[in-house]
């Protein structure tokens, strides 16, 4: 192992320091006298490091990294397009970086507007009443709709009745466990012969005991669902609601508008369609916009205009309540703002149409070297199986970590559930055609090594950083904390207690 | 492929072993290998009552998570308590160590009708088709 992929109390040691600071010129008093009372520690084990030393553990990280900044980045679902720098230029402006939340309503009049404008543009572009821009990503989104959903069941007498959430077989996997989350239990539909909502198996299922529904459309095999209309129409009809998990907007922003497809409600992933930064683990925004019955149950404050002034309302007595500390993360929405206002109506349906585009021009190339299980036009993404490969003894995760190899980071591999063998790739729209040649052609050279040499399959990837990383066991010895070099001993221990806390409720 | 005759199966992958008077479950070996390295068999206690085609457990493997369904409803009486330190014998044995729970039937008839291996091969077959 490289110095540099050490962790940094790993290195260096006393002695070693950054710039030196200025001797204190104020008497020096004891933290214990300062802080009376307060439960202080005796000793504090930071790194001591150079800083030429702390520049290279970190640049040398980054470029261990795979990100949409150093290659293509197929990611089916997660939309990983390109973060225009331009958006990060404007959040970092201070009156937007400095912006404190505590300025008060008349001293923040330009970040209220930052939030309402974008609150009404995504209501315009779903075709929705209301948005809130609390939920930190998608899934908290997914709950907090599903909060909604049951708040307006209660106000309606019907919230003892209603407990189910129909979900069909192809959703994400957070659908469920945000309908665990809020109490409600989840049923599962069995998707027709064309992976699409089964009419008959969805009656089936709809009676009062529902309520809601949860669908992405287009769906996770970038399907569109042509009975759309009538899927939420039948909704409705058993009293329930339609909740669209907006995962896959970036197929439909400028030309369909969910909110006219029938729905009352839908999360918008903001790091996916309005291309804000997929952060390592954030902060993100999970935007939920909602029809017009459900606005009084949107989590408060909510931004209210008056006259030209934007003031911050907290006297919403039908409300879900708060759901994120102050206002969201702000910086995201900026940022989803800039570029929604960059694009305008025109480029954004130019966005979607590019990113169909795209994925139809992978997708008829790649049937040729892989199964396609639905030969359908897509729309941004598409679903190849790698059954195909499994008598020359290769699977599809042996493809993903082939790809590795190639500079590309692999498209989401075994989801959906329903394809078995699934590779989901999503080119989107800032991809150039010169870009989806190369990985074709990568694609197609895996495909024809899978026949005539599956070894090179098999130990890839052998280009990265690491080779091929022992999954199964990974999982199963689970190693949650640093520990010391050298003081192994108490880490089987705490191991061994891991094991015994993790998983069991 | 060949599936043991001694157990009977469900349409969800598991299996069901009688053997005096209680049902032995696990998961098939095709559940196994579609759901590759077995890492973690979340299993519940003793006592608790399942009804038949209803979620008993959770199998997490590397690529997925499955839920385990009851083949016959009744009231857990054992776990596979080595399951928990050693989730592996699920991919390596199946039908044998990898066993998961054992379940006092409140009718056996039930039993009777769960698939056959006959009727199991042609599902699959027909899944596959």
């Amino acid at each position: 192992m490289s110095l540099e992929r050490r962790l940094l109390i790993e290195q260096g040691g006393p002695g070693h320091r950054g710039p030196a600071l200025p001797a204190c010129d104020v008497p020096v008093r004891p933290l214990a006298e300062l802080l009376r009372g307060a439960r202080l520690r005796t000793a504090l084990e930071f790194p001591q490091v150079s800083e030429p030393e702390v520049v290279r553990h970190f640049i040398e990280l980054s470029v261990l990294n795979h990100h949409i900044d150093r290659g293509f980045y197929p990611l089916g679902s997660c939309t990983m397009k390109h973060n225009p720098k331009i958006n990060d230029e404007l959040a970092s402006l201070p009156g937007i970086a400095l912006a404190h939340p505590l300025a008060g309503d008349d001293a923040s009049q330009g970040a209220l507007r930052i939030i309402h404008d974008l609150s009404r543009t995504l209501a315009e572009i779903t075709g929705f009443a209301a948005v809130t821009t609390q939920p930190a990503a998608g899934a908290q989104g997914e709950a907090v709709g599903l909060m909604m959903i049951r708040a307006w069941h209660r106000a309606r007498g019907e919230g003892e009745r209603r407990r189910k959430v129909l979900v069909p077989d192809s959703a994400h996997g957070t659908n469920p466990a945000s309908v665990h989350l809020v109490g409600y239990e989840t049923v599962t539909v069995a998707s027709g012969s064309e992976a699409t909502v089964d009419l008959h198996a969805l009656r089936a299922a709809l009676d009062d005991s529902v309520a809601a529904i949860m669908l992405t459309v287009p769906n996770t095999l970038g399907l569109f669902e042509p009975e759309i209309l009538e899927v939420t129409r039948l909704a409705h009809e058993a009293g329930a609601q339609a909740y669209l998990d907006g995962a896959n907007l970036n197929a439909l922003v400028g030309l369909a508008r969910p909110g006219d497809l029938g729905f009352d409600l839908m999360h918008i992933n903001v790091h996916k369609t309005f291309s804000t930064p997929h952060g390592g683990g954030g902060p993100g925004a999970g935007p939920v916009a909602v029809a017009a019955h459900l606005e009084p149950f949107l989590p408060v404050p909510v931004v209210t205009e008056h006259g030209d002034r934007l003031r911050w309302d907290h006297d919403r007595p039908r409300s879900v309540g708060r759901v994120h500390s102050f206002y969201g993360n702000f910086g995201i929405l900026a940022r989803a703002l800039a570029y929604i206002l960059t694009h305008g109506e025109s480029g954004l349906s130019r966005v979607s149409r590019t990113a169909i585009l795209n994925a139809n021009y992978l997708m008829r190339r790649l049937m040729a070297s892989y199964d396609l299980p639905h030969e359908a036009h897509c729309m941004h993404e598409f679903v190849l199986s790698g059954r195909g490969l499994r008598k020359h003894g290769v699977k599809t995760l042996d493809v993903a970590k082939r790809l590795l190899d190639f500079g590309v980071h692999a498209p989401t591999v075994y989801f959906p559930l329903i394809v078995e063998e699934a590779l989901m790739i999503e080119p989107t729209e800032t991809e150039t055609l010169d870009r989806l040649d190369h990985f074709a052609a990568a694609m197609e050279r895996i495909a024809r090594e899978a026949r005539e040499s599956p070894k090179i399959l098999q130990d890839a990837p052998t280009t990265t950083p690491n080779s091929r990383l022992d999954e199964a066991r990974a999982a199963r010895e689970l190693k949650l904390r640093w520990s010391v070099p050298g003081r192994e001993a108490s880490v089987a221990a705490a191991r061994s207690a891991e094991r015994q806390t993790i998983g069991r409720p | 492929m060949g599936y043991p005759s001694d157990v009977r199966y469900t349409r969800e992958h598991e299996w069901a072993r009688m053997e005096n008077g209680l049902i032995t479950v696990g998961i098939t070996s095709y559940a196994t290998e579609q759901l590759g390295d077995v890492v973690f068999v979340e299993l519940p206690a003793i006592g608790k009552k399942f009804e038949a085609a209803k979620p008993f457990g959770v199998v997490e493997a590397v690529k997925t998570v499955s839920d385990l369904y009851a083949p016959i409803s009744g009231e857990v009486v054992a776990v596979n308590e080595e399951l928990s330190s050693n989730p592996a014998l699920v991919n390596q044995e199946p039908y044998g160590e990898g066993w998961m729970i054992r379940l006092k039937p409140r009718d056996t008839a039930e039993f009777n009708q769960l698939l056959t291996n006959r009727d199991y091969e042609k599902l699959l077959e027909e899944q596959h088709a």
